[in-house]
C-alpha cells in the first residue's frame, strides 16, 4: 500500500513531471476510463477512511448521503483551513507533495459528480496557495483539469480560495459561509451539506489528507486499505508532532501503532527533549482531553495505549482522549497544565464567532478565570466554576467549538487538580511565569509519600 | 400531519412545524422561552440558545433519542417525536446556564433602562436566574451611540440576537447596519458614523428584547408601567396603521407596533405613524391594550374584564384537551 | 509620501485579475469573491483597509459596504487601522509557548522598543501577537507577509529585524520574499 508520504524525499516531487514519474495521477486515469463514479464511493466506502480532519466520521458513508438527485450542481470542497493548535499536517502535505491534494481532488469529484470544486486554504497559508495554484496549472496544461479531461467526458475546474483569518472556518458550515463572502458563522442544522451545502447545493467537505488518501485506495481498492491498521481505524495517518520531543515534525504512522513506541522511537519523535521526564499529552489537536503520561502510554486498565480511534478514546473521557486531528502536543516536567490550558483557552476566546451566546460569554470567562489563576490571583471556587462554566458551553452550542473549548478546562482539571490548588494556595511562586521551569511541580501527596 | 408530545402533552401540528411553535399551539407553560426566534423574520433563531429541549425520541420511525439539547426554534419536529421542555432536570440547567451567560456582560441598569418592564431578559432572568452573580471580572462596555436621529444604541445591553439586522434586510431594501467584529467583541454597528434611515427602521427598537435599541423619542419619558397602552388605528398607505399608544393622560409618550403574547410584531409600522402622529386626535382609539397579568404594565390596572376574551381563553383550553389546532389570542379585534 | 494620496482605483492589471477571480464563481455569486479581492485590496493599497477601500470593494462586487464591513472585521488579517511597513505576527499559542514564543516575544519588545499592538515610531515594524499558525513542529515562529520564519531564537530575531529594515519593503501576504535567515 502506497503511502502519502512515500516519496517526500524525492527531489522536484512538487511538480508534476516528477510526481507523474512515481506514479501520480494514476488514479484518475483509472477511475475516469474504467470505473463509474458510484464504483468510486464504494472503494472509499469499504476502505474504511475515516474523516481525517478531527471527527474522525467515516467518508463513504459522508460521500453517500450527498443528494444526487437534486438537479443543482454538486461541489467538493476541500477543507485546507488547518487551523487546530497542534496541526499542521494539511500545511506539510500540500508543501511538498501539493499534486497529490490535487490529483484527490479529481478522482473525488468525479466521483461526487461535482463540475466544479473549491480548496479553502486558511488565509495565512498563502504561500502555499500560491503552489496549489501552481499544481493546478501544471495538471490543467497536462489535460488533467478543464474540458474532458484524458478524453472522456468528464470536465471540472478546480479553484482554491483563501481564507481570512478564522479557526472557525475549519467547521464545515462555517467554511461554506466564508466561501460565499460571508462571516464565518456556523449554519444551523439541519439542512446538512450533503443536501444543501456551497449555494445550497448538495456538497461534500473533506479534509486535505482524506481527499489525498482517496488516490491510493482508488489505485490499490479500498480492500487493499483496510489491511492497514487495526479494527476501524484503518489506513496510515499524518501526526504532528511537537513540544518537548527531541524531532518535532509530521510522521505518518499506520494506525495502531503504540503511543509508546511513537513517543520514545527515534523513528518518531525521538524521546521527550533535555532528557526530562514525560508529563503529559493533548494527543489530537488543543480540543482533545489532555492525558498525564501514565493514561496516555496504558489505558485505565493497564493496555498498551495504541495511536487509533478506539484506543486513544478507550475509557472514555475519564481516562481517555481522542485522536482529533492528530496533533501530537507533549509536554516535560516543566511544563505548567494551567498556563498552557491558558494558552488554549485564550485561544478559542479569541476564535469564538459569537453567534451563539454560551460560546461567546463562555469562552471568554473562562479565559479570564484562567488568566487570573496562572497570575496568582485565583480563588479555590474558581476552579469548580470552570468546571461548571465548561460544563454549561459542552453540548449547548451551535457548532463543536463550544465543547472544543469546553473539554481541554474540563480534562486538565480532571487530571491536574492539584497543580491548580497549588497556583491558589501558593501565589508568590506562580509570579515567575517560568515557575516549574525553576522547579517542576510535584504533587503534594506524592511528596508526604501517599 | 405529525403528532409531537411535548412534556407529555400531545399535540398535532403541520409538517415543517418547529418544535417551538407546536409547543406555542399547545401553550402556556410548556412553551420554550425564545431571545432571538422571531416568527416573523425568516432565518432568525437558534442563536441565544434559551429555547433548547431534549428530544428524547427522535420520531416513531426512529425513536432514537437526539445526543445534545436542540435548539427548539429552528428544529422541526417529526411524528411521534417526544420533547421534553420543563420537564427536563438538563434543559432547566442548560437555560440557567445560558441565562447567566447573557447575563455576566450585561450592566444590570434596568434603573435607568426604558426597557424595564416591557424587557425579554429581565422575564428570562426573574424565572431562571440565579440571584447572586458568579462573575468577578470586568463587563463589557460600549459607548452608547445614536444611529439615525430616533433611534439610540446601547451596544452594552446587547445580547446579539441579530433581529434588528433581520428587519433591516426584510423589511428595508437599504441595510446599513449589522454585527461586525467576532466573539464577544462583537456589535451590532454601522461601522462608519452613519444613521439607519428608512421608513420602517422603528421596527428594529419593537423586536429588541432588551434595551439596545430604544426609541430616541420616548426616552426618559416615563416608565412604561406608568404608561396607559391603548390599541388605535390610522388609515396609512405605507403599513397596516395598527399600533399601540403608549399615553399618559392626553399625551401620546411613545407609539408602537402591536405584539402577540409572545412579545412578537406580526404586522409592522412605518417611521411615520411611530413617530410623527403623537397626537391622539391622529388615531381612532379602539380601547385598552390587553396586557398580561403578570406584567409590570397591568400593575395600575385600569383594563375592565374582557368576556369575550374570557370565553376564547375557555374554548382554547376546551380545546387543547381536545388536542386541536388553536387560534391566535390575545389579538386584538382589528 | 506618494502611497497616501493613490487613488482608490485598482491598476487595470490588478482589476484583470480581480475579474478573473469573480469568474470562478457561479453567476451571482460574486460576493464569493469577497475575501480574495480584500487580501489583494489590503496588499494594493498600503496594507489596511480603509472604509473607502472596503466601499470600493463592495462597489466591484455590487453588495453593501456594509456588507464588506461585516465580513472585514471578522477575520483577523485584515487591518482595518494603518500597521507599520513590516507586520510582525508572533504565534503565542499551547505548542509555540511551550517552545519559548514568551522569550520571542520578549525580545522583539526590547529591540524595537514598543509593546505588543504597537507600531515603531519610524512606522517600519508593528508588533502582534496571534493565534496558533500551524507551524507548531516548528515552534516558536512567525508570520511576516506571506512568510513563515520558523524555529526562532533571539539571535534569528536580530539577523530578520536588520533584514526587513534593510530591504525597507512592505510586507504583504500576497507575496513570498521568504529567504533563510
Amino acid at each position: 500500500m502506497a503511502r502519502l508520504l512515500e516519496h517526500i524525499n524525492v527531489p522536484g516531487i512538487n511538480t508534476f513531471d516528477v510526481y507523474r514519474k512515481h506514479g501520480g495521477y494514476k488514479s484518475v486515469e483509472k477511475a475516469l476510463k474504467t470505473m463509474t463514479p458510484d464504483e468510486v464511493t464504494e472503494e472509499v466506502k469499504k476502505s474504511g477512511l475515516r474523516g481525517r480532519g478531527g471527527a474522525g466520521f467515516p467518508a463513504g458513508m459522508k460521500w453517500s448521503f450527498l443528494d444526487r438527485k437534486s438537479d443543482k450542481p454538486r461541489y467538493l470542497v476541500c477543507n485546507a483551513d488547518e487551523s487546530e493548535p497542534g496541526t499542521f499536517k494539511d500545511r506539510y502535505l500540500m508543501e511538498k507533495i501539493p499534486h497529490v491534494l490535487i490529483e484527490g481532488m479529481i478522482t473525488s469529484s468525479y466521483a461526487l459528480g461535482a463540475k466544479t470544486s473549491y480548496i479553502y486554504v486558511r488565509g495565512e497559508y498563502m504561500y502555499i496557495i500560491r503552489i496549489l495554484e501552481k499544481a493546478i496549472e501544471e495538471a490543467r496544461a497536462n489535460g488533467f483539469l478543464g474540458k474532458n479531461i484524458l478524453g472522456t467526458d468528464y470536465s471540472l475546474e478546480l479553484y482554491v480560495q483563501p481564507g481570512g483569518g478564522a479557526y472557525i472556518c475549519g467547521e464545515e458550515t462555517a467554511l461554506l459561509e466564508s466561501l460565499e463572502g460571508k462571516r464565518g458563522n456556523p449554519r444551523l442544522k439541519p439542512p446538512f451539506p450533503a443536501v444543501a451545502g456551497l449555494y445550497a447545493s448538495p456538497t461534500v467537505v473533506n479534509n486535505v489528507e482524506t481527499i489525498s488518501a482517496v488516490c491510493s485506495i482508488v489505485n490499490e481498492s479500498g480492500d487493499e486499505y483496510a489491511k492497514i491498521g487495526v479494527g476501524k481505524s484503518t489506513g496510515t495517518k499524518l501526526i504532528s508532532a511537537s513540544g518537548h520531543i527531541n524531532k518535532p515534525g509530521v510522521y505518518e504512522i499506520e494506525l495502531g501503532l503504540p503511543v509508546e513506541e511513537f513517543i520514545y522511537s527515534d523513528q518518531y519523535c525521538g524521546g521527550i527533549w533535555k532528557g526530562r521526564k514525560l508529563k503529559a499529552v493533548v494527543a489530537g489537536g488543543s480540543s482533545v482531553p489532555i492525558l498525564p503520561a501514565e493514561l496516555i502510554l496504558k489505558t485505565a486498565k493497564g493496555e498498551p495505549r495504541l495511536m487509533s480511534y478506539e484506543s486513544l478514546s478507550d475509557g472514555g473521557f475519564a481516562t481517555g482522549t481522542m485522536l482529533g486531528s492528530g496533533g501530537f502536543i507533549v509536554m516535560d516536567e516543566t511544563a505548567c497544565i494551567v498556563r498552557n490550558l491558558w494558552t488554549f483557552t485564550r485561544f478559542y476566546h479569541h476564535e469564538s464567532c459569537g453567534q451563539c451566546s454560551p460560546c461567546r460569554e463562555g469562552t471568554g470567562w473562562m479565559e479570564k478565570v484562567l488568566h487570573r489563576i496562572e497570575h496568582g490571583h485565583g480563588h479555590m471556587e474558581d476552579i469548580d466554576l470552570l468546571v461548571d462554566v465548561a460544563k454549561k458551553i459542552e453540548g449547548n452550542t451551535i457548532c463543536p467549538l463550544g465543547d472544543a473549548a469546553a473539554w481541554p478546562v474540563a480534562s486538565a482539571i480532571r487530571h491536574f487538580r492539584e497543580e491548580f490548588e497549588y497556583h491558589v494556595k501558593y501565589p508568590e511562586k506562580v509570579k515567575n511565569p517560568k515557575h516549574f521551569e525553576l522547579e517542576p511541580f510535584r504533587s503534594e501527596k506524592v511528596l508526604a509519600g501517599v | 400531519m405529525a403528532k409531537v408530545t411535548i412534556d407529555g402533552i400531545e399535540v398535532e401540528v403541520a409538517d415543517g412545524t418547529t418544535i417551538l411553535n407546536a409547543a406555542r399551539q399547545i401553550g402556556g407553560e410548556v412553551v420554550p422561552p425564545a431571545m432571538c426566534y422571531y416568527s416573523s423574520l425568516k432565518d432568525t433563531g437558534g442563536k441565544c440558545r434559551v429555547c433548547l429541549v431534549k428530544v428524547t425520541q427522535g420520531s416513531a420511525k426512529d425513536p432514537r433519542p437526539m445526543p445534545k439539547l436542540v435548539a427548539s426554534c429552528r428544529t422541526p419536529v417529526m411524528d411521534g417525536m417526544v420533547v421534553q421542555n420543563i420537564t427536563s432536570q438538563e434543559v432547566l440547567e442548560a437555560r440557567k446556564g445560558v441565562v447567566e451567560f447573557l447575563l455576566i456582560n450585561h450592566p444590570l441598569d434596568c434603573p435607568i433602562c426604558d426597557q424595564a418592564g416591557e424587557c425579554d431578559l429581565q422575564n428570562l432572568a426573574y424565572e431562571h436566574g440565579a440571584a447572586k452573580t458568579r462573575y468577578e471580572e470586568d463587563r463589557r462596555t460600549f459607548e452608547k451611540i445614536d444611529i439615525g436621529d430616533k433611534i439610540k444604541l446601547h451596544m452594552t445591553r446587547c445580547i446579539l440576537c441579530y433581529r434588528c439586522t433581520f428587519v433591516a434586510d426584510q423589511l428595508t431594501n437599504e441595510r446599513v447596519h449589522g454585527v461586525i467584529n467576532r466573539g464577544d467583541a462583537s456589535e451590532i454597528s454601522t461601522y462608519i458614523e452613519k444613521a439607519v434611515d428608512n421608513e420602517f427602521s422603528g421596527n428594529m427598537i419593537d423586536v429588541c428584547p432588551v434595551g439596545a435599541l430604544t426609541d430616541k423619542t420616548f426616552r426618559f419619558k416615563s416608565r412604561v408601567w406608568f404608561t396607559k397602552p391603548l390599541d388605535a388605528h390610522r388609515n396609512c398607505d405605507k403599513c397596516c396603521g395598527k399600533v399601540v399608544l403608549w399615553t399618559k393622560g392626553d399625551d401620546v409618550l411613545r407609539v408602537s407596533a402591536r405584539k402577540d403574547q409572545y412579545g412578537e410584531v406580526k404586522e409592522y409600522i412605518c417611521n411615520e405613524c411611530r413617530y410623527d402622529h403623537k397626537n391622539m386626535n391622529d388615531w381612532t382609539i379602539e380601547g385598552p391594550r390587553h396586557i398580561d397579568k403578570h406584567s409590570v404594565i397591568s400593575q395600575n390596572h385600569y383594563e375592565k374584564i374582557d368576556m369575550q376574551k374570557l370565553k376564547l381563553d375557555i374554548e382554547r383550553q376546551i380545546q387543547f384537551q381536545k388536542g386541536k389546532q388553536l387560534p391566535e389570542t390575545n389579538q386584538s379585534p382589528a | 509620501m506618494s502611497e497616501q494620496i493613490k487613488p482608490i482605483q485598482f491598476s487595470a492589471e490588478t482589476m484583470d485579475l480581480v475579474q478573473r477571480i469573480i469568474k470562478r464563481y457561479p453567476e451571482g455569486r460574486q460576493k464569493s469573491a469577497l475575501l480574495p479581492i480584500l487580501h489583494i485590496a489590503q496588499a494594493e493599497f498600503d496594507g489596511w483597509l480603509s472604509t473607502p477601500v472596503m466601499d470600493y470593494v463592495a462597489s466591484i462586487l455590487s453588495i453593501k459596504p456594509i456588507e464588506v464591513y461585516e465580513v472585514a472585521s471578522f477575520y483577523t488579517m485584515f487591518n482595518l487601522e494603518p500597521v507599520g511597513k513590516c507586520l510582525i505576527e508572533v504565534c503565542q499559542t499551547g505548542p509555540c509557548w511551550l517552545r519559548g514564543a514568551d522569550d520571542i516575544v520578549e525580545h522583539f519588545e526590547k529591540k524595537l522598543n514598543i509593546k505588543v499592538g504597537e507600531t515603531t515610531a519610524d512606522g517600519m515594524f508593528t508588533l502582534k501577537t496571534v493565534e496558533c499558525l500551524g507551524s507548531c513542529g516548528t515552534a516558536p515562529m512567525l508570520q511576516c507577509g506571506s512568510d513563515y520564519y520558523e524555529n526562532l531564537t533571539t539571535e534569528k530575531v536580530d539577523t530578520l529585524i536588520e533584514k526587513l529594515r534593510s530591504s525597507n519593503q512592505r510586507s504583504t501576504y500576497m507575496k513570498s520574499n521568504m529567504q533563510e535567515i
